[in-house]
């Protein structure tokens, strides 16, 4: 495992920073999405909630691996779309497309879950001071709704960062792409598996234990 | 009577097969006060939730200051903002503090700077005898502060009436009182209110009219002496006897 370490501490130093940024933008934008399409989902207009709905159905129901696959073989060889002139970025700018798309639906059905744990009343007593239907959901349901949804979108956002490795079929710079590369190199050892599990474990354990903290601390006390 | 205020004329309303409101016709004067009393699930909820539209009806119209209620949207919202409304479970925005819930309303829909609501909420709080408290959450509150906290809420807005939805039934006994104390206040000074509620004591006290609902129907009007002393109806007689036997 030594060996391993000193010949590319470096590199896989750098790999899970890949990682973490795939995370980041990725995870950000699967909350902006997830969002917006829990707040589709529950809105009084049809049309909205059959778009919010379909989106969850859609990419909650497609294999993430396929979703990649098809953004850089489908759409940019074949339909000519690209995100960036560089390759290299045009597959990582897609791969964080593609897991903000994917895990936004897994987002939506959490917060929804948030929004059906406050009370009927609280938006009953928030239309009749007046609020619109969004300004009910801004100031009333949502930041309600997240509260109550912590501990399921920390279990999203676990699963995201995991499931970057996937985007090692287009991206060649993140930690699951790497480990391949060093077993080529190397021949397939238990200490490669254990060191990059190890580094999601870093990366994922401590967000487990914060989530589950902060859902208790912002609890809202009914 | 005064000029009125709330109109409803021909009001129908479903849920599914249950008929909940039938061809229900009420005039609410300006100033007036109006209990609605009558058994459980006769439709008296439905009737205050139609009246600010929390509920859709089918047929007849609601008229409110002489406009008709509109259907959905921020003319909608505009016109709920006129119509108070207190719910049986105080309903106050449970990650707010109590200062919070009351300015919420005047600053996002009417619009008011943050330091004049705050003021106006301050004086409302103190006017219902919870000032001390506007730091704290709801849930820190007793059911009888939460439900006047909600009547400051509503009163915030300058509502042109307000709706009572059995403001008393979820209160321990001991904090009824502090609730229809307010109450009887407002009613004092000219607010015009429908109270669903089975205490007595405040419908002799405060209201101008009671109206006795069963079924989905308005059975029966009178003033309140009347209505307690000589009811008509043979509905309203029974009823009658069953809450005052207990
Ligand atoms: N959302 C609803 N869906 C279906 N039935 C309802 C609903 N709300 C109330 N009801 C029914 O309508 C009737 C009248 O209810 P309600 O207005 O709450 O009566 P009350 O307030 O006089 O007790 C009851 O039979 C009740 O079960
Ligand atoms: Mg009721």
């Amino acid at each position: 495992m030594g060996d391993i370490l000193s010949t590319y501490g470096p590199d896989i130093l750098r790999a899970f920073w890949w990682t973490i940024k795939l995370s980041f933008f990725g995870g950000l934008g699967a909350l902006v999405l997830g969002t917006i399409a829990a707040v589709m989902r529950v809105s009084p207009v049809a049309v909205m909630r059959f778009i919010g709905t379909s989106y969850v159905n859609i990419f909650r129901n497609t294999p993430l691996t396929l979703l990649m696959v098809m953004s850089v073989l489908g759409i940019t060889y074949i339909l000519g779309v690209s995100l960036s002139q560089d390759i290299t970025q045009n597959a990582i700018r897609w791969a964080i497309v593609v897991i903000a798309v994917y895990h936004g639906a897994f987002v939506c059905e959490a917060i929804r879950s948030g929004v059906n744990t406050v009370p009927a009343g609280q938006a009953e007593a928030a239309r009749s001071v007046g609020l619109t239907f969004g300004q009910t959901m801004r100031e009333v349901i949502l930041p309600q709704a997240f509260r109550g949804s912590i501990a399921p979108l920390g279990s999203v956002l676990i699963a995201l960062i995991k499931n970057t490795t996937v985007a090692a079929v287009i991206v060649s710079a993140e930690a699951a792409s790497l480990m391949q590369k060093i077993i080529e190199n190397e021949g397939g050892s238990f200490a490669i598996f254990a060191i990059f599990a190890l580094g999601f474990v870093i990366l994922t354990l401590p967000l487990g234990v914060g989530f589950t903290s902060l859902s208790r601390r912002l609890a809202v006390k009914r | 009577m005064t000029e009125p205020l709330v109109v409803l004329k021909d009001v129908n309303k479903h849920f599914g097969d249950l008929h909940v409101l039938q061809d229900i016709n009420l005039q609410i004067g300006k100033g007036e006060v109006v209990v609605v009393i009558g058994p459980s699930g006769s439709g008296k909820s439905t009737l205050c939730r139609t009246i600010n539209r929390l509920e859709t009806f089918e047929s007849g119209t609601i008229t409110i200051d002489g406009k008709p209620l509109p259907e959905e949207g921020k003319e909608l919202a505009q016109l709920r903002a006129d119509v108070g409304m207190v719910f049986q479970s105080f309903n106050l925005f449970a990650h707010k503090t109590i200062l919070d819930n009351v300015t919420l309303g005047p600053v996002k829909v009417r619009g008011q700077g943050k330091k004049d609501a705050e003021k106006r909420a301050m004086e409302l709080l103190e006017r219902v005898g919870v000032a001390q408290q506007a730091q704290k959450y709801p849930a820190q509150l007793s059911g009888g502060q939460q439900q006047r906290v909600a009547i400051a809420r509503s009163l915030a807005m300058d509502p042109k009436v307000m709706l009572f939805d059995e403001p008393t039934s979820a209160l321990d006994p001991e904090m009824i009182n502090e609730v229809l104390d307010v109450m009887v206040g407002l009613a004092k000074e000219g607010m015009t209110m429908v109270v669903v509620t089975h205490e007595m004591g405040f419908a002799r006290k405060a209201a101008n009219r009671v109206v006795f609902m069963a079924d989905g129907q308005i059975v029966e009007e009178a003033q309140p002496e009347t209505f307690f002393t000589a009811p008509r109806s043979d509905r309203a007689k029974d009823f009658l006897g069953k809450i005052l036997t207990h």
